[in-house]
């Protein structure tokens, strides 16, 4: 028959053989932010993982006699006070967002997930207290929680985490808990619990894979919003503290004094902060849009 | 006045004022009267004891409100050796074989309040510091441990018995800390200055707005006649030092006592030209570098003096004076002083080598003897102070990486980095300072005796060669026997057992307003701000 030469599977096989640049291309088409967004991260990415090998000089190396020297051919982006170089200082600084960033969303996000997850699944009394504790945590401004977490637990890298992580818990749990009360509604959930699936395991196999859009698209967010809120830590003088190199720390003190001399103290790490942001935020976007059905519908 | 003391005193007038081209200037002005003087003060303070507190928050905005016994004369206060009488009438000679100070009171002073302020508030006053009673703090207490007695045997005169004949007491006397208090309030209330102002100063009124302003206004039965020449005075509180810096250059005030970084006093002489002026000065005031000699590996001796000889001193001075406000190298003494080291001297002491490569090398070897492996890592306790804390702590990190340490930073509000220094005590190894008033060396090194003796050694080290060598010190009057001993003890602190180091002793620069007139630098922020003969030329 002339109809069973037609190639019935042609549609599926054609998009399973395109290449990794017309993806890219046909991305770059409907979400060109979205990849300008990811383009920044992955620049960010790169320049945290190689950064031994991009940074021209040793970022805490004090040169005596290189105060406060403006940008040139030795130092493309200037030195600070202390006679470090600043484009190897941002660049080692990339490391410091990035670690503090992705880890505090990670186990704030995981930890959100879960109790979301977990107070949506049980509901009753128990998720009646817990969203009145999430309701307390959330009535403070990030910044403020994150104040009063860097007051209790000190400065540091490791504890600008903590620091960070903590209030982001509520946020993702408040969330993810909304999509977890729709998923415990459905069927395959009612029928995993009639043939006696333990809590655990209804919450971690059957609830927890059906909230991840929400989640993940809560995660890039987290992930730039802890950038930021490390910067300002660190510009207040409470998050990770010298030599450590970190934008937020670049321009604390000295960059404010040379304000006016040596302009590119405070303007290259300022740039480097809002590029960050700016870059995570356009790519969560995307992915919000990627992954939310309503918005890909439209 | 010892000879050698006169060399300094000459030398240090001679030198600021060649250096700040005041001379003569000064002296051909005639004050005007009138203006009210608004002046940025980086922190508020604590309570407004002076007693008990040891801040210059509390001296620059509550020091005009008070009197003193004695104090350093405001017109060569470049020379903190020379002191006069406030209260007094007459500088004492010492009876008695140097033991008994006799001073005459000026008649007619009062509080504010009206009540006449005589001896026995004086005697209240001392007994106070002297001899605090049972929950009654007072921080200078230490200075005055050659005092025997105070006594007022009739209204105008005190008379100051002491143990032995002792150099410290007339400078110790002149602190500006010293308020004179009103007896009656004391026997009322031992705390109640704590939250109270009433004193007999240049000025009067006070106003304080907490977390924005303290205000007062000029004492019209001031006992030194046409003082205060300034109609009030404004203290205007604001942490950020670039808000300080900006109130100056936007004219919101006139000055700022305490010290800017040298690239502040470059914009503003920039940005003003003329109608600026800048003084300067050395500083009594120190940063110190403190081992925990409780601590494993910094009990050992071999450890700590490998810390210290991975210092550059030399270079850092040169280097860090361009950016923070600490200058001048050093031993325990403040420089220049008869009782300080040379230059010479200083190069015997490990980490003031001048060969630096050498001084880097044998510390490498004391660390292997030491067993102390190459990136081997500790912290360093910081104060959250830019100016020179931080600044200077990240530099020193730098050098001790030259020798293989790997050193992090744990930097602190000034509540908590105390909380760690005196109660916690867990520190690696911590920044640490040591600021004085009137320039005193015999007494101001008693922040390294025995941490049993002394409430601002938190090294934690005892050490009975140090004690010795302090109390020999104090209980002559022989400059030279001092000098012996003062060397003596310094190699013993920074050298041989490396029981803690100095860094670089901190550099004084006041860039102000050219109408603030009558105002002179001294070698100590605590100083010279009762502000009596301050005038505006406007």
């Amino acid at each position: 028959m002339a109809t069973s030469e037609l190639p019935a599977t042609m549609p599926t096989d054609a998009r399973t053989h395109r290449t990794a640049w017309q993806v890219f291309t046909r991305m770059a088409r409907r979400q060109p932010l979205g990849v300008a967004g990811g383009f920044i991260v992955l620049l960010m990415i790169f320049m945290a993982v190689f950064a031994d090998f991009i940074a021209p000089h040793d970022p805490t190396a004090m040169n005596y006699s290189a105060f406060a020297v403006a940008p040139g051919a030795e130092y493309w982006l200037g030195t600070d006070p202390l006679g470090r170089d600043v484009f190897s200082r941002i660049v080692y600084g990339a490391r410091t967002a990035l670690f503090v960033g992705f880890v505090s969303a990670i186990i704030g996000g995981g930890a959100g997930l879960v109790l979301g997850v977990g107070s949506a699944y049980f509901g009753g009394m128990i998720d009646l207290i817990f969203q009145r504790v999430m309701d307390i945590f959330m009535s403070f401004p990030l910044i403020i929680m994150a104040l009063a977490m860097v007051a209790i637990f000190g400065t540091g890298t490791d504890k600008v985490i903590v620091a960070i992580t903590i209030p982001f818990v509520p946020r993702c749990a408040r969330v993810v808990r909304s999509s977890a009360l729709a998923v415990r509604e459905m069927p395959y959930v009612d029928a995993a619990r009639s043939i006696g699936y333990s809590h655990s395991r209804i919450i971690l196999r059957h609830m927890v894979p059906n909230v991840m859009a929400p989640f993940l698209i809560m995660i890039t967010a987290f992930v730039g919003q802890a950038i930021l809120l490390e910067a300002s830590l660190s510009y207040l003088g409470l998050g990770v503290q010298e030599p450590t190199p970190a934008w937020g720390l670049m321009l604390q003190g000295g960059a404010e004094l040379y304000a006016e001399s040596a302009p590119w103290i405070a303007v290259f790490p300022g740039l480097a902060i809002t590029l960050a942001v700016f870059g995570f935020n356009l790519f969560g976007d995307a992915v919000r849009d990627t992954l939310d059905p309503r918005l890909r519908s439209q | 006045m010892s000879s050698g003391l006169k060399t300094f005193a000459a030398s240090v007038a001679v030198t600021a004022a060649l250096a700040l081209g005041l001379s003569g200037a000064m002296a051909a002005e005639t004050p005007k009267k009138g203006g009210v003087l608004k002046f940025v003060v980086p922190d508020e303070p604590p309570s407004f004891d002076g007693h008990r507190e040891t801040t210059f928050a509390l001296i620059h905005p509550i020091a005009p409100f008070y009197s003193l016994l004695t104090k350093v004369n405001p017109e060569n206060s470049s020379d903190p050796t020379d002191i006069i009488c406030d209260l007094c009438t007459e500088m004492p000679k010492a009876t008695d074989g140097g033991k008994t100070f006799t001073f005459k009171l000026r008649q007619g002073v009062t509080f504010e309040d009206g009540s006449p302020l005589d001896a026995k508030d004086v005697k209240a006053t001392f007994h106070k510091i002297i001899f605090p009673g049972e929950g009654v703090s007072s921080a200078r207490k230490a200075y005055f441990v050659m005092v025997d007695s105070v006594e007022a045997p009739d209204a105008s005169t005190v008379v100051f018995k002491l143990k032995y004949p002792s150099s410290a007491f007339i400078p110790a006397l002149a602190m500006p800390f010293n308020f004179i208090y009103d007896d009656a309030k004391l026997a009322q209330d031992m705390h109640w200055y704590e939250k109270n102002v009433l004193g007999s100063g240049p000025f009067q009124k006070f106003e304080r707005q907490a977390g924005a302003f303290i205000k007062g206004t000029a004492n019209p039965n001031y006992y030194e006649k046409g003082k205060p020449y300034l109609d009030g005075i404004e203290a205007i509180f604001a942490k950020k030092e670039s808000l300080r810096v900006q109130a100056i250059r936007g004219d919101r005030a006139a000055i700022e006592f305490r010290g800017f970084p040298p690239q502040s006093r470059d914009d503003l002489v920039k940005a003003l030209g003329k109608d600026i002026t800048v003084q300067e000065s050395d500083w009594n005031c120190v940063l110190l570098i403190t081992p925990n000699h409780r601590k494993k590996p910094f009990d050992d001796v071999r450890v700590r003096r490998a810390l210290t000889l991975a210092v550059d001193r030399w270079g850092g001075s040169e280097y860090l004076s361009k950016i923070a406000i600490v200058k001048t190298v050093g031993g325990i003494a403040f420089p220049k002083h008869p009782l300080a080291a040379t230059k010479a001297e200083l190069e015997q002491l490990a980490g003031y080598w001048p060969d630096l490569a050498k001084s880097r090398e044998e510390a490498k070897k004391l660390l292997k003897e030491a067993g102390i492996p190459d990136g081997f890592k500790f912290t360093l306790n910081n104060r959250a102070v830019d100016q020179p804390y931080k600044i200077v702590g990240t530099w020193l990190i730098d050098q001790w990486k030259q020798i293989g340490l790997v050193v992090d930073q744990q930097v602190q509000p000034t509540g908590p980095f105390y909380d760690t220094l005196r109660k916690k005590q867990d520190f690696d190894v911590s920044i640490d300072f040591n600021c004085q008033s009137i320039v005193n060396p015999l007494l101001d090194v008693s922040k390294f005796i025995s941490a049993d003796l002394s409430d601002s050694q938190y090294g934690g080290y005892i050490d009975r060669d140090v004690d010795k060598l302090f109390n020999a010190m104090n209980e002559t009057d022989d400059t030279a026997a001092q000098r012996k001993m003062m060397r003596e003890m310094e190699k013993i602190i920074l050298d041989e057992k490396a029981l803690g180091f100095i860094t670089m002793w901190w550099y004084r620069i006041i860039p102000h307003r050219s109408y603030v007139k009558g105002w002179n630098v001294s070698p100590s922020h605590y100083l010279n701000q009762d502000l009596a003969n301050v005038w505006l030329d406007q």
